[in-house]
């Protein structure tokens, strides 16, 4: 794609990407009520929730730091950052070269460890609880990641997130090891994600507790902006999903000197509205029908995570040693 | 060019010598100025040298072992080595100026300990690298039990030297095995060992140079050590001996054994190092004191560096020579910057250990606010430590993390099962460093203050918080440009691998493969920083700016009591709280740990008590056994004092037949 | 007769449902509760039912069709349901006890599907990329099977790790082309099933009510109610 098509492409995926986070949030909560038997809130109000905490003016706690004030705006860096290296609806988006998977993986670290250091300087045992259940739970994800990216550089060849989606779009059958990689990946984005079985987004207790105690002393528009973090995180995994292990429809490169091909984004927008919409759905049923786990299971959870990836990797190198000799 | 370089730098070795005995007979500060203004023009020497191309060059001493000549030698292996001593040696020599009033008693061996390390990386031959070994070994001793009053540091002091001695064996037992036809290093390499001498070789130089390195299952004496010493010598030893330390394991397997050794060479330094980054990371969560948190991250990264070289050495007797390339610069970067940021935190935590009063992290917390320099100082080290982008850690483990993707290359299906579990372990001890990272900047630097030190914490000195300002400096320049890094270390791949990063690694940033897209450290911080003026921008036009203090919320406790200003530190977060997920889950398998709960009877007015025990798997499994074998030996021995006089002829005549007999069959043969 | 070459569409499919067979098994591996366990058992008779049936459309061999029934009805749908009676009526216990945790179990079942794929390959050599799979699929599930005898202490548990190991048996034999009594074998394992489970619960049944008489269960039962 020329570089004027690229960075046109990357702006319209800023705006989807921004707009339609807090609507993913309010449509997930809302198959969520409707599942219980609930009316629910209706799809826009993460987005009136937002306005409102950001006319409303911060109280910090005393005691705590410029990090403290700062670690919103950075962790939404962040994730917005990330966010602009993930594709929605077409590859070849300006920012392409820059998007690896282990530096997405990377970014995202860093807005955790952002949110940690300010749930530590608040001085509070919720905060400290928040933090040391985060980063214990990021200490067995790690791996996993690092064997689904694994996988798909052994597949693909490369772990630029562009080049493999070109590669798995351009077709590589029905592979045991995509297929495990995409379990694998459904449970790290689950665990990432904070949502249930791994942590519930909507408890308040302590026992139950791990991002929601991080972002207890929060108010106002660092609330608004960590929310809004949570949001985004969750589509970008989402999206992370799609790009991955089902591009079907995303526009694709169309080389150097290509002229815009308008239909082929629209088409794209549809596809990766209809993935969002069909993951969000999977998510809200998935999430209705699983209690949350004990704390000391999750370790397991993720552990089983990296095993599956293991044995992903395991079934490449067989099945690559056929594709080398092949009778 | 070159020869000018050795020059100066040789004379070097001399100037920082004949300081350490100017010292011992003048005031401390007389060291210490000498050795930062001799670092300083060495740092400056070796850049241009590098820069310059890196021409090797040798120059012949007059004096030396058994009156023949020692030889030195400057290669572009051992320039990147001194450059990074060079840097290091400055920013400890400037912090060791603020001596608070008291200066060491010791400081003579600190401009010794630099001319050491000096000369062992500009060593030409057997002679100069043992010299310069153990001259390292005996000044770090000194600097170590500065403190010597306490017992802890006597302890510390002894597992050292002991541990040292047998480095410092075993290093001379494998350059006597390689030094058959002469000494210096030109010699050596024309005669590459083979077969089992090669391999008693290989296990010498990882029981030696390796222990000093600080590989597990020989890095038990790094943390008391370390912890132990004072501020910038801990910084010396943690960022400089241990590269020393790779280095001299470079040089004896990379170099002086010849590239036509066998693939699985590459395996024991995988598995050592793997080892070393799991323990190390895991004991970096566990541990209470600030400096021996920072000593086990130390061997965790020693363990990085050891698992590059060890894919490095396997691609090049697998004829990989771009895996190669790529796994040696991902080595020779995290060599770089780790001893660069490893020195950066050191400093901060001296600085913390005297303005804040104590080392133990219980103790510390709030002191972002209260020693800023040192606080954002330690905010960048603690990055780099924990890997994020686009810091100077992050780069060198993207590289690192790539070379093991591409080690799948290297064999058949066992040997690629084999690297499928070093990659998940690789990334374990990544992330357990990341929580240990944010664990000891969350306790130390942040949250309420947990002593009265804490409260009334005072900053660093102008010399500490300058040198701690040119690392933090580099450390981002590094972060930002690692292709320059590499474009120093490009001299060095040559040397040792006969491979180069042309078409990877360039001023914008690095990638695996030529000409295709990898990490862009510039482009990422470019997108952060757009990100943050956008946020900034949006916050200011839609959102209520300024905030309101109040009390924290923390479910409505309301404000603490008066005569706890600072609120109860008991109700915070401690350090050992932070990590007990993780001994719960990581500690029964790693490090052994038993919970054992002591529960009074009812009516018993005494508090129940929790102990946790756990041992280094190294000290349970290798070392205690040893010294277990070791007294029973003794006890052996002892009892030969108590024979009579028929037992004792008895022993020599058996001594003396047995002598006889090997003669007779030696000469029937 | 014409096998699927690696590559093509008709080997993806074979080795998804015998991915998805070793899949299962560690699942089985994975539980903590026994009505969990036999439902997961059923579903991997299903799928070693689907494979059967693929096969026999793979190698053009109808007598894989009837495999596959007897796999779907007496294994996917008639045994569970007898456990799931036998469960309730004898009031086992729910869960499951372990004698190796979850996690080490799981990661040595990894290390046995490495072993397995060593083992097959190399001395297949000389066989189609299928069959090479299949039986490195099969030899996984049979070790699978016997670790989970081995590692748990219920007897349902080992009753079923000991029918998921004669799962993997049957989906080494549908693999192999040209394999004769592929049908005689399914039903005389079938047999030897039969009287395991039962011989089982029989022994159960007359240490707890000290007889064998069924009627005893429907009173036992009703006095429940």
């Amino acid at each position: 794609m020329s570089s004027v098509a690229g960075l046109l492409a990357l702006l319209l995926h800023l705006a989807l990407v921004l707009a339609g986070a807090p609507l993913l949030l309010g449509l997930l909560r809302l198959i969520k009520a409707r599942m219980v038997g609930r009316a629910g809130p209706p799809v826009l109000q993460p987005w009136r929730d937002l306005l409102r905490l950001m006319r409303k003016q911060p109280v910090v706690a005393d005691g705590t730091s410029w990090l403290f004030r700062s670690a919103p705006a950075v962790a939404l860096a962040a994730t917005c950052t990330a966010a602009a290296l993930v594709p929605s609806f077409a590859l070849g988006m300006t920012t392409a070269p820059v998007g690896d998977l282990l530096v997405i993986g990377g970014l995202l670290a860093l807005g955790r460890a952002v949110l940690a250091l300010a749930a530590m300087d608040s001085g509070t045992a919720f905060g400290g609880i928040g933090a040391s259940r985060e980063m214990t739970f990021s200490v067995f994800a790690e791996p996993v990641f690092f064997l689904i990216v694994f996988t798909l550089a052994l597949i693909t060849g490369s772990t630029n997130l562009d080049t493999a989606s070109s590669v798995v779009n351009a077709g590589v059958g029905l592979r045991i090891s995509m297929a495990l990689g995409l379990v694998a990946t459904t449970t790290l984005a689950i665990a990432e994600c904070g949502r249930v079985p791994v942590d519930n987004p909507a408890s308040h207790l302590e026992l139950t507790m791990v991002h929601e105690a991080m972002v207890l002393e929060y108010s106002g528009r660092h609330l608004a902006m960590i929310e809004f973090t949570a949001a985004l995180k969750l589509l970008l995994w989402m999206s992370v999903i799609a790009v991955l292990f089902c591009p079907f429809g995303i526009a694709p490169h169309d080389g150097p000197g290509a002229t815009l091909a308008p239909w082929l984004w629209l088409l794209g927008i549809a596809a990766w509205a209809a993935k969002m919409v069909l993951l969000a759905v999977a998510l809200a049923v998935f999430e209705t029908i699983q209690a949350k786990m004990r704390v000391f299971r999750v370790p397991e959870l993720l552990g089983m995570a990296l095993l599956l990836g293991l044995l992903a990797v395991i079934f490449l190198f067989v099945s690559q040693g056929f594709a080398q000799g092949a009778p | 060019m070159s020869g000018p370089a050795l020059a100066v730098l040789a004379s070097a070795v001399g100037l920082l010598l004949a300081l350490g005995v100017a010292t011992a007979f003048s005031r401390a500060k007389v060291g210490f100025w000498g050795a930062l203004l001799v670092c300083g023009a060495g740092a400056v020497v070796a850049l241009v040298y590098l820069i310059g191309g890196a021409e090797p060059a040798m120059l012949t001493l007059p004096f030396g072992l058994a009156g023949q000549s020692t030889i030195l030698a400057l290669d572009g292996i051992s320039g990147l080595f001194v450059l990074l001593l060079m840097l290091s040696g400055t920013a400890a020599a400037a912090a060791s100026l603020d001596d608070h009033g008291h200066p060491p008693a010791t400081a003579p061996a600190f401009p010794v300990f630099l001319g050491a390390m000096l000369l062992t990386l500009l060593a030409g031959d057997a002679f100069a690298v043992v010299a310069g070994f153990e001259l390292m070994s005996l000044a770090s001793f000194v600097l170590v039990v500065t403190s010597h009053r306490e017992q802890s540091v006597r302890a510390a002091g002894v597992l050292y030297i002991g541990m040292a001695a047998i480095a410092g064996v075993c290093l001379i037992a494998a350059l006597a095995l390689l030094s058959a036809h002469g000494i210096s290093f030109a010699a050596i390499r024309a005669h590459p060992p083979e077969g089992w001498r090669a391999a008693v070789v290989l296990a010498l130089v990882l029981l030696g140079p390796g222990s000093k390195a600080g590989l597990a299952p020989l890095h038990v004496w790094l943390p008391p050590a370390h912890a132990s010493a004072p501020g910038p010598v801990s910084a010396l030893m943690s960022g400089a001996m241990t590269k020393i330390a790779v280095y001299v394991m470079i040089r004896l397997l990379f170099d002086l054994c010849g590239p036509a050794q066998p693939l699985w060479w590459g395996l024991p330094l995988l598995a050592m190092g793997l080892a070393s980054a799991v323990l190390g990371a895991f004991r970096a969560n566990v541990e209470t004191d600030v400096k021996a948190v920072l000593a086990c991250s130390t061997i965790e990264n020693i363990g990085l560096v050891t698992i590059g070289l060890g894919v490095a050495l396997a691609a090049r007797a697998a004829d990989l020579s771009a895996l190669a390339g790529l796994a040696l610069g991902a080595a020779l970067l995290h060599v770089i910057a780790h001893g660069l940021f490893k020195t950066l935190l050191f400093l901060c935590a001296g600085a913390i250990q005297y303005g804040a009063g104590s080392r133990l992290m219980g103790r510390l917390g709030g002191l972002l606010q209260r020693m800023p320099i040192t606080g954002c100082a330690m905010l960048l080290g603690g990055a780099c430590l924990a890997g994020l982008p686009p810091s100077a850690g992050f780069a060198s483990e993207w590289m690192l993390l790539q070379s093991v993707l591409g080690a799948v290359r290297l064999g058949g299906l066992g040997l690629q099962i084999v690297v499928c579990v070093l990659a998940a372990g690789l990334a374990l001890a990544i992330a357990l460093a990341g929580c240990a990272a944010v664990r000891l900047v969350g306790v130390a630097l942040l949250g309420r203050p947990r002593s009265a030190t804490a409260i009334a914490a005072v900053e660093a000195g102008p010399p500490v918080r300058w040198a701690m300002l040119g690392l933090a400096v580099m450390v981002g320049l590094i972060g930002l440009f690692p292709g320059a890094v590499l474009g120093l270390a490009a001299p060095a791949l040559r040397a040792l691998a006969d491979t180069n990063l042309a078409g990877r690694a360039d001023a914008l940033g690095v990638s695996a493969i030529a000409r295709a897209q990898g990490y862009v450290p510039l482009g990422v911080a470019l997108l952060l920083a757009i990100a943050a003026v956008g946020i900034m921008l949006v916050l200011r036009a839609r959102a209520i700016l300024g905030h309101r203090g109040g009390p924290a919320w923390d479910c409505g406790f309301g404000a603490p009591p008066d005569w706890l200003p600072f609120g109860d530190p008991l109700t915070q977060y401690s350090a050992g709280g932070f990590s007990q997920p993780l001994r719960r889950i990581l500690g029964p398998v790693l490090v052994s740990a038993t919970v054992s709960v002591d529960m009074p009877r009812p009516g018993d007015t005494r508090p129940a008590m929790l102990r946790e025990h756990s041992q280094d798997p190294a000290s349970q499994y290798l070392f205690a056994p040893i010294a277990a074998l070791r007294a029973h030996m003794s006890g052996l021995a002892d009892r030969m004092q108590f024979l009579t006089v028929r037992q004792i002829l008895s022993v020599m005549v058996t001594a003396l037949i047995l002598f006889l007999i090997f003669i007779a069959v030696l000469e029937q043969l | 007769m014409e096998h699927f070459g690696y590559g093509t569409m008709g080997y993806d499919v074979a080795h998804m449902l015998g991915g998805g067979v070793l899949l299962l098994s560690f699942a089985l591996l994975s539980q903590r509760r026994i009505a969990a366990l036999i439902n997961i058992y059923a579903l991997q008779a299903i799928v070693l039912a689907a494979a059967a049936c693929w096969q026999g459309f793979a190698q053009d061999a109808p007598h894989l069709y009837i495999t596959a029934a007897i796999a779907f009805a007496a294994k996917g749908v008639i045994i569970p349901l007898a456990l799931h009676r036998f469960v309730h009526r004898l009031n086992l216990s729910g869960s499951v006890d372990t004698a190796l945790g979850i996690f080490p179990s799981m990661a040595l079942g990894v290390a046995l599907v490495a072993l397995a794929i060593m083992v097959v390959l190399p001395t297949t050599s000389q066989s189609q990329a299928l069959t090479r799979e299949d039986l490195a699929l099969a030899l996984s599930v049979v070790l699978l099977g016997l670790l989970m005898m081995i590692t748990r202490r219920t007897v349902i548990t080992q009753v079923i790790g000991f029918m998921s190991l004669e799962n993997g048996l049957i989906l080494a034999a549908v693999g192999v082309e040209g394999m004769p009594l592929v049908v005689e074998l399914s039903v005389a394992v079938l047999v030897l099933v039969a009287f395991v489970v039962f011989g089982v619960f029989f022994r159960r049944l007359r240490a707890q009510f000290h007889s064998l008489n069924v009627e005893h269960l429907d009173r036992v039962g009703s006095a429940h109610r």
